[in-house]
């Protein structure tokens, strides 16, 4: 059962990272002039865009990982209500996060503004389509000890990934190389997006090693 | 012998400390200067020598060969810009002028670091200016020593200045005429020259000037726009160009016949890296020209390699030519071409009266003569032999010869003397540097290795003093020792700073090393059998933090850009250690809402009133945004100093109300956060002293009253200064009665906690004293970040002293920063050193200007105290473990900087970044060492009750 749900886990990261993948060529072969530190809005929604979509179509259509008490039309549409809502606050969140970090009040708003978006799509979006628009079970979720199944962990782990990354991708800014990726935000962004390829990575791999330790209390 | 941990930690910092002076005795030699304070004067000058006997005409002073000098000085006037194919484009004159006019060229090589200021103070002085000029002359910019400039006036000329205002402030009252222009603005690159042209058709239409010196900046700040191969540099060498020909019109149709030539001299400070920036010492930044036009001299046929000469050269040669006295603390050689068309007896003379210099130099700053010296002396002697000859009469071709040959011998001599004192400037005294770097690290280690005993239970060190004294390897240790210092002593040529000192500081020396060393052994032993006490699994997310943050930042320090925007590092730091806090925060307070199978490992869910929860929760929040706030209150560091700051925005002349309304409330808030803890005396001093404040940056100008509209009675603020001076001293003498009280006579805790709130509200009414208006927010903020931390946070997180320990370091090295300080000595705010004084009073300047620098981490070090005092309630080792981490917090990075000093003592930054870097490290552990001391202090007390 145990490697059943870890292969299940890892073909649908393996489709969660091509999406970063197609983000990056799609608009290489549609759009002429483009390349991800000139045009980098442009990736960042593009990869954001594609991971979204991908997401979506693995756990909400295909219903991995989810529970649906109900299945009624209503209940679905304020589902999805909720959720764009929640995922724009999360967009706000990050955006204040990062500005507190010292990112430029007003200038270059709308960079600071992608940023919090693709991590909101790293991050906020797994979250609401394995957990819902469900606060309380976010919290249980990143609570220490508070994962209750294998999809559990694994958000436990890309999330973390991603935000470290993020953080770890701020470091080169202030080294006078005059590189085309340390300006505001390329290198946080890049940041970002490797942390959450990692972590993809990293948390089949962790837990088909730790699958012994691995003890959760609901099964 | 068991001591308590905190007594351990301030010893091993005191001895640190130590290592730190000794270092930078070898890393920054003390620049070579004669003792005398007078400056040389014509009538100390010495005769010809004469082998026998003096003869006629023989003191004579040696007549000037130029009537009136133009300086024309380029701000970075790469070599190639004249002498390259960029010249021969765009400075058709010049070229000219140097290719077939009567002219001389040379390369002038330019020591680093190839900053403006010191390069003119070498041009003027001769002298090489080292690092620790910089620092040591903080505090007047006017140039005190001897210089070619002082030596014009005091000779009667009369010298014209335009240009850069550098020289307005290195010589005050020199010029008879000056108008300087500011450098500050660095993207006008044509105002900045025009200011200087403008003088020049009327300036050279006049007579009634010796000496015209101009300093063109614009191609400097084209440099720093758009590097040296810019289109705008082209038109810039045109225009210089022009005005070169224009000067040089002018004094061609000025020259008479009968009277002294003129001599017009090209010349540029430093060079232009290929990116257009300068400090360093790579080739193109070091290289400028040099280029002396004067019909005195013989017409050239045609280009010819410029031969090289060093910039500290010019100094002495123009001197002698206006028949000037050489400066002092020149460490130049005339350059004979200038001089080839004088008789052979005049140029003779002149090779003397330099060689004179710099043998008197050299005996007065070196211990040991040098070869030089001696060259000299036979020089003089053969000179002597030839005067005798040649005032016989004697007209031969021997006399000729012989002449020739002691020039040759003047020459070597000159070179000998000149390059064993540029020696000296530029060697690091490694002896020193190594002793001193032991020391540090012996401390450290034992630092660490007794970390597990001092953090423990007991908070005590078994230090085995007696046993590593007493056994056989120390008495061989200070035996080899002593043998290694007699062999570096007796090797060296030049004396380093150990071999000049006394024995007995040698001895003791050689004792602290040896037994330190043993020391090390002695815990080693001790230590190995219980190795790994401590289990990392037990660390949580925030040790994890602390621990990752602190080696983190050491790491960062090898990076020079790092360290130039070190603040970026701890600003980042903090906000993730809020972060971090704000997590651990909901974690406490909201566990409880899971499901009761938690029940079992959160045994005591605990009941707090839910107010106290949410602003527990607000902490972190309002602290981050504090944080933010304060960071763009001043733009530091390099990269992004250039960037509008809220400081600026405050301090310009029309936001003064508003700057007004914002430090009036600072103070309201320091006082309301201050008083609840101190006695009622002290509250009402307080308010008093506060109004003080607001009252002396009134007088001063900075802010306003509401009934105060017009500026017309601005004062020094002396008077309201002193008021606030006596308010301070007031509160921080009934503090220290208070401590003393507890300490001798009741040993009450809750005395002692007043009186150490008191010494610090002293403290911060000081240094909202000090701080410019605009920074008071820097200090209600941390007022406000410790009082809510204190209330909602550490106190009910029971976070441990270690860890409360590095977060207050943390924020002090943050708030370092958030005041406006940097890694760069110019952000030190000197201004502080005059508050309240009427003129420059040494002890106190230094003082104030050191307090108000270090003011945050100090009052930062200073909350640590009080809490942790606190804290003693809870567990009686808080303060002896917090002690420890500070120290310990401390020398890390000290040891570790100094490593990477030394291993990078040849980099390009090494003046520009890491030596004042090295600088504002010595100065930090030096203050932390006091802060350590008066927690051991603190601590003593405590421990001496059962
Ligand atoms: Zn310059
Ligand atoms: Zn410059």
């Amino acid at each position: 059962m145990w490697d059943q749900e870890i292969k299940g886990m890892a073909s649908a990261h393996m489709f969660i990272a091509s999406a970063v993948f197609v983000g990056t060529l799609l608009p290489a072969i549609v759009a002429e002039k483009f390349s991800v530190y000139g045009s980098h809005l442009v990736w960042v929604y593009s990869v954001a865009g594609s991971v979204a979509a991908v997401n979506v179509a693995v756990f909400w259509l295909l219903g991995v990982g989810l529970v649906a008490k109900k299945n009624t039309l209503s209940y679905k549409v304020s589902r999805m209500v909720r959720s764009g809502l929640h995922f724009t606050l999360s967009c706000f969140f990050y955006h204040i996060i990062v500005v507190l970090y010292g990112a430029p009040l007003l200038e270059s708003v709308l960079e600071t503004f992608s940023l919090a978006v693709l991590l909101s799509t790293f991050t906020t979006l797994r979250c609401l389509c394995l957990l819902g628009p469900n606060v309380q079970a976010w919290i249980r979720v990143f609570s220490r000890d508070g994962a209750m199944s294998v999809w559990d962990t694994s958000l436990q782990i890309t999330t973390a990934c991603s935000v470290i990354g993020a953080w770890l991708g701020a470091f080169p800014i202030p080294l006078d190389w005059d590189r085309p990726w340390q300006v505001w935000p390329i290198s946080c962004t890049l940041g970002a997006t490797f942390g959450f390829l990692s972590g993809l990575v990293i948390a089949p791999v962790w837990i088909h090693w730790h699958r012994k330790q691995l003890t959760y209390k609901s099964k | 012998m068991k001591v308590r941990s905190s007594v351990f930690a301030s010893l091993c910092l005191l001895l640190e400390v130590c290592g730190i002076a000794l270092f930078l005795r070898g890393f920054f030699p003390v620049p070579v200067k004669s003792s005398f304070t007078s400056k040389s004067k014509l009538s100390d000058l010495p005769a010809e020598p004469l082998s026998s006997g003096n003869g006629p005409n023989t003191s004579k002073v040696p007549p000037p060969l130029f009537k009136r000098v133009v300086i024309v000085l380029i701000d970075a006037l790469r070599e190639d810009f004249v002498f390259g194919t960029k010249g021969r484009q765009f400075m058709p004159y010049t070229r000219h002028v140097i290719e077939r006019g009567s002219s001389l060229s040379f390369m002038a090589r330019v020591r680093p670091p190839t900053v403006t200021m010191p390069r003119i103070k070498a041009l003027t002085t001769g002298s090489i200016p080292g690092f620790i000029d910089v620092v040591i002359n903080l505090n007047s910019q006017a140039l005190l020593e001897d210089s070619l400039i002082w030596q014009a006036k005091a000779a009667g000329k009369r010298i014209i200045f335009y240009g850069d205002d550098t020289w307005v402030r290195l010589f005050p009252k020199h010029f008879v005429e000056y108008d300087g222009t500011t450098s500050f603005f660095v993207s006008d690159y044509t105002e900045v020259d025009n200011n200087v042209t403008r003088h020049l058709d009327s300036t050279l239409k006049r007579d009634d000037w010796d000496m015209l010196i101009l300093h063109y900046l614009g191609l400097d700040h084209i440099g720093h726009l758009s590097g040296p191969h810019s289109s705008l540099v082209g038109p810039k060498l045109i225009e210089m160009d022009d005005v070169l020909k224009k000067i040089h019109a002018s004094l061609i149709s000025k020259e008479t016949e009968g009277s002294l030539p003129n001599l017009l001299v090209l010349c540029g400070d430093h060079g232009m890296s290929e990116t257009g920036s300068h400090g360093g010492s790579s080739d193109p930044e070091v290289r400028t020209p040099l280029v002396l036009i004067s019909p005195a001299f013989k017409r050239k046929t045609g280009m010819e390699k410029p031969s090289t000469v060093e910039q500290v050269d010019l100094a002495p040669t123009l001197a002698l030519a206006l028949g000037l006295p050489i400066s002092q603390n020149s460490v130049g050689i005339l350059i004979p071409p200038v001089f080839q068309e004088t008789s052979l007896r005049e140029q003779l003379r002149f090779l003397h009266l330099n060689g004179f210099q710099l043998s008197c130099l050299l005996k007065d700053s070196m211990a040991g003569y040098e070869k030089g010296y001696e060259q000299f002396r036979v020089a003089e002697k053969s000179h002597g032999n030839w005067m005798k000859l040649y005032l016989e009469g004697n007209a031969s071709e021997v006399l000729s010869n012989m002449g020739k040959k002691v020039l040759k011998q003047y020459l070597d001599a000159l070179k000998a003397m000149s390059s064993a004192l540029s020696r000296q400037l530029g060697k690091y005294d490694m002896y020193s540097m190594v002793v001193g770097m032991i020391l540090i690290f012996q401390v450290l280690l034992l630092l660490l290795l007794a970390t597990p005993e001092a953090l423990s239970g007991g908070a005590r060190v078994e230090l085995p003093l007696g046993s590593a004294l007493l056994s056989l390897p120390f008495y061989l240790l200070c035996l080899l020792c002593t043998s290694v210092h007699m062999l570096v002593c007796t090797s060296t040529e030049n004396s380093c700073y150990l071999c000049g000192l006394p024995w007995s500081f040698a001895v003791a020396a050689i004792v602290v090393v040896s037994a330190t060393l043993c020391l090390l052994r002695e815990e080693g032993r001790a230590r190995s059998p219980h190795k790994n006490s401590s289990d990392p699994s037990s660390f949580s997310e925030l040790d994890i933090l602390l621990l990752t943050g602190t080696l983190g930042h050491l790491f960062s320090l090898g990076a020079s850009s790092f360290i130039e925007e070190e603040h970026q590092s701890w600003y980042f730091l903090l906000s993730t250690l809020c972060l971090a806090i704000f997590q651990d925060v909901c974690r406490t307070y909201f566990s409880e809402r899971r499901g009761p199978a938690d029940e079992l490992c959160h045994p005591h869910p605990r009941e707090v009133a839910p107010s106290k929860k949410w602003l527990a929760l607000a902490t972190p929040l309002l602290t981050l945004a504090c944080c933010r706030f304060l960071r763009s209150l001043n733009q530091t560091g390099v990269q992004w100093a250039h960037l509008p700051d809220l400081g600026h925005w405050l301090t310009s002349a029309e936001h003064k109300v508003a700057l007004s309304l914002l430090s009036a409330s600072s103070l309201a808030l320091i006082l309301i956060l201050v008083q609840h803890r101190c006695s009622l005396v002290s509250k009402i001093a307080l308010a008093l002293g506060l109004l003080g404040v607001y009252s002396y940056r009134a007088a001063v100008g900075n802010v306003l009253f509401p009934w105060q509209h017009n500026l017309r009675d601005l004062s020094k603020g002396t008077v309201e200064a002193r008021f606030v001076y006596v308010f301070v001293l007031g509160i921080l003498f009934s503090g220290a009665k208070d401590l003393l009280r507890s300490q001798v006579v009741t040993a009450d805790v809750r005395l002692k906690a007043r009186g150490l709130w008191e010494v610090y509200s002293g403290l911060v009414l000081l240094a909202s004293l000090l701080f410019r208006p605009h920074n008071l927010p820097v200090l209600s903020c941390s007022l406000l970040i410790q009082t809510a931390m204190r209330q909602f946070i550490w106190w009910e997180q029971h976070y441990d002293a270690a860890q409360i320990t590095i977060m207050h370091y943390w924020f002090g090295q943050a708030f370092f920063y958030f005041q406006g300080n940097s890694n760069n000595i110019a952000t030190v705010d000197i201004s502080a050193g005059f508050v309240g004084l009427d003129t420059y009073v040494e002890a106190p300047a230094i003082f104030l200007t050191a307090f108000s620098t270090y003011a945050g981490p100090l009052l930062w070090a200073c909350h640590l105290v009080c809490y942790l005092s606190l804290e003693h309630a809870r567990s009686t080792t808080a303060m002896a473990h917090g002690c420890y981490c500070f120290a310990l917090l401390r020398s890390i990075p000290a040891a570790a900087y100094v490593i990477l000093v030394t291993a990078l003592r040849y980099h390009l930054f090494i003046w520009s970044v890491f030596s004042p870097k090295l600088l504002y490290e010595a100065m930090h552990t030096l203050v932390s060492t006091a802060m350590c001391l008066f927690l051991t202090v603190m601590d003593q007390n405590h421990g001496g009750r059962p």
